[in-house]
């Protein structure tokens, strides 16, 4: 994976190097994490009109069989089968021991079983678990001929108006089939930046042309995988193998509302006497957001501590950087629930020496979903 | 008023007996938009090839080596409010500190500006 020719590309590549990307190894695949303009500048447009993000090397699935939904809630803690036509969801695939092998979006954009988006790391072993696990009786199939693009911001919906795509009537978290400039494509109202907007899959060989025709707005600008990451971040969404891990349950991961109350009750999945176990007794770490003064991030792996009791390593950053959007540094940690209070003041170490920093809410910046 | 240049991307303008120093126009280039640069206390020892600050981009941090030995005079204190400096203009406003140098002849050890050109070009 440290040879260029060794990494795979996306359909979008030859136009990502046409806008003077920079190019990076990123899960197998070569992939834009800037543009010429700079993560900032990338960050700030997208806070503003819209970008556009290559995800093409994230995993699409089908799973298919007899009742779908009641097959992906042995595996997953979320209310599958209350996922209607046209409904998207955002679910956790569990392992035995109550950890997260990966974060997904499921939906049903068609009859055709559930249609799956997964994190691109965990592609190959997602579908050789589901298969492993889910029996003969069902089908995962990868979906390797279809790319990903994310048309993300405030702009996003006005865009599709100009370019006369029947979408604009969607609300966050509804997946269907949809024309756009005159390609066939499966879209929903979602993405990772907790801007309002679009992901879109698309046939490979149609990307390029569907790209070029929401670039050619304006509003538009393709975005890297930098300010991708840093408007997640201010965002307050998990970056998979991060914020959660084989190791970390929703409790800890402060995602039980994505643990749906009907499962709690019924069980039925993977870790479920763990999630009920910390849901009752409290988990002994959580996930949390924290803020610091000027300008110094601290990074993944910093060591957390309480000023109270100096001694005591209370935690440890798995997300942090600049925010663009809120001015300063801001990060995830999962820390002691006693000190996991927004509010709560913490130092968090930096080579070798110990900085302020605070407990927040998340998300950074407010979510500004189409919910109606 | 000479500048001479590491392969660790540093420069050193040589005014008198001190030298100005900063990270080069490709470094900064390639590290992308900087948000904080840590920069050394006056007086601080300065050890050749030695980590003497760090600077911190969107994305990741990055060390600082210092390109002779010697000892930090001043800092640039307007990085603090201004670090995109070291974007805009890295080899002017955006210098990260001024040294004193133990021994000149250390200098000969580093590239000339068409030297740095030269092996810059190499790396891409």
């Amino acid at each position: 994976m440290t040879e260029a020719d060794e990494l795979l590309h996306t359909p979008l590549y030859d136009l990502h190097v046409e806008h003077g990307a920079r190019i990076v190894p990123f899960a197998g695949y070569a992939m834009p994490v800037q543009y010429a303009d700079g993560i900032l500048a990338e960050h700030r447009w997208t806070r503003e009109k819209a970008g556009l993000f290559d995800v093409s090397h994230m995993g699409q699935a089908r799973l298919r069989g007899d009742d779908p939904a009641g097959a992906l809630e042995t595996l997953t803690p979320g209310d599958i089968k209350g996922v209607g036509a046209g409904q998207q969801r955002y679910t956790l695939l569990m392992n035995d021991e109550g950890g997260v092998n990966d974060d997904l979006m499921v939906s049903r954009p068609d009859d055709d079983g559930l249609f799956l988006v997964v994190n691109a790391s965990e592609k190959a072993s997602d579908i050789a678990y589901m298969r492993e696990r889910l029996g003969p009786g069902y089908e995962v199939e990868q979906i390797n001929g279809r790319a990903l693009l994310a048309l993300q911001g405030p702009s996003a919906h006005a865009v599709m108006e100009r370019i006369g795509a029947n979408v604009t009537d969607m609300i966050f978290m509804q997946s269907r089939h949809a024309s756009i400039a005159g390609f066939d494509c499966i879209v929903s109202r979602s993405g990772y930046t907790g801007e309002d907007g679009f992901e879109i899959s698309v046939a490979s060989n149609e990307a390029d042309g569907l790209a070029r025709a929401l670039l050619a707005d304006d509003d538009v600008r393709p975005i890297g995988l930098g300010a991708r990451d840093s408007l997640r971040l201010e965002a307050g969404l998990c970056l998979y193998g991060h914020d959660i891990d084989r190791t970390t349950s929703p409790v800890e991961a402060s995602l039980l509302w994505a643990v749906a109350k009907r499962r709690r009750e019924e069980g039925g999945f993977p870790g479920h006497e763990r999630v009920m176990r910390e849901i009752a007794d409290g988990p002994t770490r959580k996930r949390v957001g924290f803020e610091m003064p000027g300008r110094l991030p601290a990074r993944e792996g910093a060591i957390v501590f309480d000023p109270e009791f100096p001694d005591t390593n209370i935690g440890v950053v798995t997300s942090g950087g600049f925010a663009p959007s809120v001015n300063a540094p801001i990060g995830m940690a999962y820390v002691t629930p006693r000190t996991s209070s927004a509010g709560q003041p913490v130092e968090i170490e930096i080579r070798g020496r110990r900085h302020a920093a605070e407990i927040a809410k998340t998300p950074f910046t407010p979510h500004r979903y189409r919910r109606a | 008023m000479t500048t001479y240049y590491s392969k660790e991307h540093e420069w050193i303008r040589v005014e008198g007996d001190i030298g100005v120093v900063g990270i080069t126009k490709y470094a900064a280039d390639k590290l992308g938009d900087v948000v904080y640069a840590e920069l050394p206390a006056t007086g601080k020892a300065a050890e050749k090839d030695g980590v003497i600050a760090v600077v911190e981009s969107v994305k990741a941090a990055s060390e600082v080596y210092a390109p002779v030995n010697g000892e930090v005079t001043e800092a640039n204190d307007a990085l603090a409010d201004a670090p995109e400096k070291v974007n805009e203009d890295p080899e002017g406003e955006g210098w990260f500190f001024k040294m004193s140098l133990a021994d000149s002849g250390e200098l000969s050890g580093l590239m000339d500006e068409a030297a740095y050109k030269e092996f810059i070009a190499g790396l891409d």
